[in-house]
């Protein structure tokens, strides 16, 4: 199976988790900054005629060509927090393997090194690189030592509010009160009958049948979560 | 504690934090920042241990990253200190990679010298290196009849030739130095090609007696050009290396380590060639300075790349 997890250790002491992010979005983001690329050069062909495509606004055109071509993910990468607007999109940021932010020295490898990740076609040999390795690393990032890794929020839904807690009959272990707290936490994601079919399997600890299970089940996750 | 009340407890001190992450360049925001990041750590730490549902310590591992990212954001007006780069970090950089700046130099300049003298002496040699149009372009370029040196005929202004070089010069230079990550094998061919390709022009220019137009053109210039390729070719080179000759490290390791010292070389090379593309299109293509100028100028600049470039060795620590 594939493990997307990622875990560094950081100077707080603790062990921080970060889930580090596949081809698929990566070629979703890039397409956005290609279309927002070709955009932005378009503006500056159209705006560069009347200064003369081979004089003033050509030299300037190309001027501008060169900084999309290679300045463009550096500076939103190391200015923007990591994310160029198409990375933004998706919801996924390059960050050092630290997980602390990219700097413009190490943006600038990790964008140089697309040109290679390039070759022949289509981020061929970059494809190639990211799923020949855990994190997903095309070349520019295994010389950079960076990551791109997701920062999107997941949301929870809220819990409801009218649950009256209920102490279990018997006492369980510390992984068994956290199974029950999830069982109530994402119940508003499981269908009704999933969540009897799991209900039944606890039926030695609720000691009720289907949907008065659950409740039961609802009601002990409350009471471990404190509930009052 | 249930986690109930932990999160009760809390929850004011996270919507704390969330909001000034929303804002964080503010002053009082990042006094609050700093002061949490390490009671944050706690709770997560805590939420962990005590085995608190997975949301909640998602939730909580989220926010340490975000507050994490921001205590350690790259601070541009802190980092960039252009008088020590100058004097400093890009000498250094060089003279701890002076070996891969030889061997660069030479598989740049030995094949340049080889396709030079072949050309010179050789008639037909020239087309073997380059195709026949391009031969026509290179001696219509420097035909002492022209009104503007160096230039593609279309091109009607020095600011077009600017943007000319600097998206053309420098992105090969960048390829170059990309090329490296292939064991050093594509920084090696575009070393190689290149040297191959000025050297036949030089020599097939020579040959043609274009010396009054071609020589004084390239000299100002290529001091900053021909150096920064070579320098380029070094920081490629040096990928390439970490890839072979790994040291203590892992292969990855060392790759990285690599990626991070040829940092300063990388900007030094971006410089250089943003100066050699504007003396190009403002100072060589001049037709109205005399050649004795252009070469007293090109004297004057090749010296001071040369002795900059090699007053990196003082820095290095013993």
């Amino acid at each position: 199976m594939l493990d997307t997890g990622y875990r560094v250790e950081i100077p707080g002491g603790i062990n921080l988790d970060a889930q580090v992010v596949g081809p698929i979005p990566r070629c979703f983001a890039f397409a956005i900054d290609l279309a927002i690329r070709g955009i932005i050069f378009f503006v500056l062909l159209i705006a560069s005629i009347p200064f003369g495509p081979t004089g003033l606004g050509g030299g300037f055109l190309l001027i501008f060509l060169f900084a999309v071509e290679w300045l463009y993910p550096v500076l939103f990468e190391v200015y923007w927090r990591g994310q160029t607007p198409g990375k933004k999109a998706l919801g996924i940021s390059v960050i050092n393997d630290d997980l602390t932010p990219v700097t413009l020295g190490v943006s600038l490898v990790r964008n140089l090194l697309r040109s290679i990740d390039f070759i022949p076609l289509f981020y061929l040999v970059g494809l190639v690189t990211m799923l020949s390795n855990r994190r997903f690393q095309r070349l520019g990032d295994l010389a950079a030592g960076t990551l791109v890794i997701s920062v999107r929020e997941s949301n929870r839904p809220a819990l409801q509010r009218d649950i009256v807690p209920l102490a279990p009959s018997t006492p369980l272990l510390r992984t068994e009160q956290t199974s029950i707290i999830e069982f109530l936490q994402r119940s508003q994601q499981l269908s009704e009958p999933r969540q009897r079919e799991l209900a039944a399997i606890l039926e030695g600890i609720t000691h009720e049948k289907g949907d008065d299970g659950v409740e039961q089940l609802h009601r002990i996750g409350a009471w471990f979560l404190g509930v009052r | 504690m249930k986690q109930h009340d932990f999160e009760q407890q809390h929850r004011p001190t996270w919507q704390l934090i969330e909001n000034s992450l929303e804002n964080p360049a503010q002053e009082d925001n990042s006094k609050i920042l700093a002061q949490h990041y390490l009671l944050l750590c706690q709770h997560l730490a805590i939420a962990k241990e005590r085995l608190y549902d997975a949301a909640l310590v998602e939730r909580l591992n989220g926010l340490v990253l975000a507050l994490y990212r921001e205590l350690y954001r790259y601070r541009a007006e802190t980092r960039l200190n252009f008088y020590a780069f100058f004097k400093r970090d890009f000498p250094l950089a060089i003279y701890r990679h002076r070996y891969f700046v030889l061997l660069a130099f030479l598989v740049f300049v030995l094949p340049g010298l080889t396709a030079g003298a072949w050309t010179y002496f050789d008639e037909e040699a020239v087309y073997s290196i380059l195709d026949a149009p391009e031969v026509r372009q290179v001696e219509r370029m420097y035909d002492p009849e022209a009104r503007k040196l160096g230039r593609e005929r279309e091109a009607d202004t020095d600011i077009f030739m600017f943007g000319f070089y600097i998206k053309n010069n420098i992105s090969v230079a960048f390829r170059c130095f990309a090329g490296g990550i292939v064991l050093g094998i594509g920084t090696l061919l575009v070393l190689f090609f290149n040297g191959m390709f000025i050297g036949s022009v030089a020599g097939h220019l020579t040959r043609l007696d274009y010396v009054e137009t071609f020589y004084p053109f390239v000299v100002g210039h290529g001091s900053f050009e021909l150096t920064a390729i070579v320098f380029s070719g070094a920081a490629g080179l040096r990928l390439g290396y970490a890839l072979v000759n790994l040291g203590q490290f892992s292969r990855l390791d060392a790759l990285r380590l690599a990626g991070r010292d040829v940092v300063p070389m990388l900007y030094g090379i971006f410089l250089m060639l943003v100066i050699a593309a504007f003396l190009e299109a403002f100072w060589s293509s001049s037709t109205t300075l005399s050649n004795e100028v252009k070469y007293a100028v090109g004297a004057l600049l090749w010296t001071l790349v040369l002795v900059y470039s090699c007053s990196g060795r003082r820095y290095e620590s013993r």
